[in-house]
């Protein structure tokens, strides 16, 4: 046995196919812009929507990227993530009526402030309301699919009904900030300021999940924990707290979302949430389950993607993003950026 | 066998509908290797999955330092002090080896001095340092499995099958990696197929049979004995 050489390997040099290979998806949001700007005759038409594609893309992924953490970690299918939208939607923008006269001064730090308060008010509630949720609706399915889509669409309708008993059947339309209306003009073509707040906000939010999850040992644990939990457990990491903090943190996100989403619509409604779950369903499968990075890449694709078709042909602006995820799963059938290997 | 730093008493698993564990009784003494020997399906990786808590013993009780952890989740178990090395290795594969050590380093960061014996037992583990785990090979792998376990000093270390499927030359270094652990005193529950391994790391052994241990004793005794083996485990060893 003694005699056996030594096991001594040495690195190789990767090819250049094999160091493409896992950035493949991000070329694809370039490569849609491109396409866009070759398909769209006027560049300025073109540049106000892609600025309005990577904005929807972004509000999506603030609105997906916690779904797709509870899925990946918990393997929970939560059909109720449009809740947390919509409430998150009708909390902030409960505050910001309430704070009218900040909202309607025109000036920059009083609406910011305004919009800050509302966010962390409309995330505190959405976060506790995750807690809460999944104390009472998903903690006894764990492990069950089916009865998880059953319990959790549920668990929607009743929010729904509770924001129609709390807020009345109406939908309630609000006008934004005085200082993010309007658009800046550059390069002929007019750019909305909101649309590229919200882009900002979208790239600092994709950042600073990033850096927790590859920077912090809790983001080392609820990586692991989305590959191998029986092990983190092993290691002596008590998974069922962190499954918490990620279904909190993920509510929270949504929230964010939500207002986010209403400020940019100006209008909220009970069912905001559910009819945004469809583009969130879309981006959370695309991305590859339980990937950040997958979902903020297929974020922007459904974004740009949906601005580019509606203003080509709009009556194909429907299909567009169904055909974009057909299109993706015959390339990669575990989405773009597999994370959670089939169980 | 005095003061033994894990004694199971009577312990009864179930899996389902299936009774895998029938009154086991199991003593590991502190600073030995104890062999869990036997055929395949008797219940040798229930046995280590029971103790971490995995599966839940239906009846008996598992004491560890005198402590019953019988019922502890697996969490608390772990920061008792127990490395678990599973059967398939339970690698992070989309984490890098690195990563893969910080998170084994439960109580804070890796101490340098301990990481450079590791590396001394497991070379390869530094060359691929900031390497994805999955792409390491199987043997390679298994030895980021094991470093996990040894990357801080535990109280038991329970390893399942470290040599299973390995090539020759890998199972030279990870017999002389666990010889290692030995030397320094640890106290190890090891699984083993391979029976020279077993013959040169083992200070006590226990066969296992249908759901409990048939036989407990020195490894020696077990090893010198092919009528022994024959009779215990249905084949000899000696001739794998």
């Amino acid at each position: 046995m003694s005699a056996a050489p030594e096991h001594a390997p040495r690195m190789a040099q990767l090819s250049l196919g094999d160091r493409l290979g896992p950035w493949m998806p991000l070329l694809l949001v370039p490569a849609l812009v491109v396409l866009g700007f070759l398909a769209i005759p006027s560049t300025s038409s073109w540049l106000t929507l892609t600025v309005s594609g990577l904005a929807m893309g972004m509000m999506i992924f603030i609105m997906a990227s916690g779904l797709t953490l509870v899925f990946g970690l918990m393997d929970v299918i939560n059909f109720g993530h449009g809740a947390f939208v919509s409430v998150g939607a009708f909390v902030g923008i409960s505050i910001l009526l309430m704070m009218g006269h900040m909202v309607e001064a025109p000036s920059l730090v009083l609406n910011l402030t305004a919009v800050l308060v509302a966010v962390i008010g409309a995330m505190a509630a959405t976060g506790l309301m995750g807690w809460a949720f999944e104390k009472v609706i998903v903690k006894p399915v764990y492990g069950h699919h089916l009865k998880q889509i059953l319990v959790t669409m549920g668990g929607l309708i009743v929010v729904e009904q509770l924001i129609i008993v709390l807020w009345g059947p109406e939908e309630i339309y609000f006008t934004r900030p005085e200082t993010l209306q309007g658009a800046i003009t550059f390069a002929g073509a007019a750019l909305e300021k909101y649309r590229l707040v919200a882009v900002v906000v979208g790239l600092a939010v994709f950042a600073a999940m990033r850096f927790v999850l590859r920077r912090t040992k809790i983001g080392l644990i609820v990586r692991a924990g989305v590959q191998n939990g029986e092990m983190v457990q092993a290691l002596g990491y008590r998974l069922r707290l962190v499954f918490i903090g990620v279904f909190i943190a993920g509510s929270a996100l949504a929230g964010l979302g939500g207002v986010m989403w209403g400020l940019y619509q100006e209008v909220v409604s009970a069912h905001m949430g559910n009819q945004a779950m469809i583009l969130i369903f879309i981006v959370v499968i695309i991305g590859g389950l339980g990937s950040v990075e997958g979902c903020f890449i297929g974020a922007l694709l459904v974004g740009l993607m949906q601005n580019y078709v509606a203003f080509l042909e709009p009556k194909v602006a429907l299909i567009s993003n169904i055909g974009l995820m057909v299109a993706i799963l015959m390339w990669r059938p575990m989405g773009m950026i597999p994370v959670v290997k089939a169980k | 066998m005095s003061d033994p730093i894990l004694r199971l008493e009577d312990v009864y698993t179930n899996i389902a509908q299936y009774h895998i564990l029938q009154g086991v009784n199991l003593e590991v003494p502190r600073g030995a290797v104890t062999m869990l020997l036997g055929r395949n399906g008797v219940g040798k990786t229930t046995t280590l999955r029971t103790i971490i808590g995995h599966w839940r013993a239906r009846q008996g009780r598992i004491l560890l330092d005198g402590e019953d952890i019988t019922k502890l989740p697996t969490p608390a178990i772990a920061r008792m002090g127990v490395g678990f090395v599973p059967e398939d290795m339970g690698i992070f594969a989309d984490l890098t080896v690195e990563e893969n050590m910080v998170l084994a380093a439960v109580s804070g960061p890796i101490d340098s001095a301990r990481l450079d014996w590791v590396f001394s037992a497991f070379p390869p583990l530094k060359t691929f340092w900031k390497s994805e785990a999955g792409n390491l090979s199987g043997g390679q792998k298994q030895m980021l499995s094991i470093a996990r376990a040894m990357v801080e000093e535990r109280r038991l270390y329970l390893i399942d099958e470290p040599t299973k499927g390995l090539a020759p030359a890998i199972i030279s270094t990870m017999a002389r990696a666990l010889k290692d652990l030995k030397d320094q005193g640890a106290s190890v529950l090891l699984v083993e197929q391979n029976f020279a391994v077993a013959r040169a790391l083992g200070d006590s052994a226990n066969v296992m049979d249908d759901g409990r241990v048939t036989w407990s004793g020195r490894m020696a005794e077990l090893a010198g004995d092919a009528g022994l083996q024959e009779r215990l485990m249905g084949l000899s060893l000696e001739a794998h």
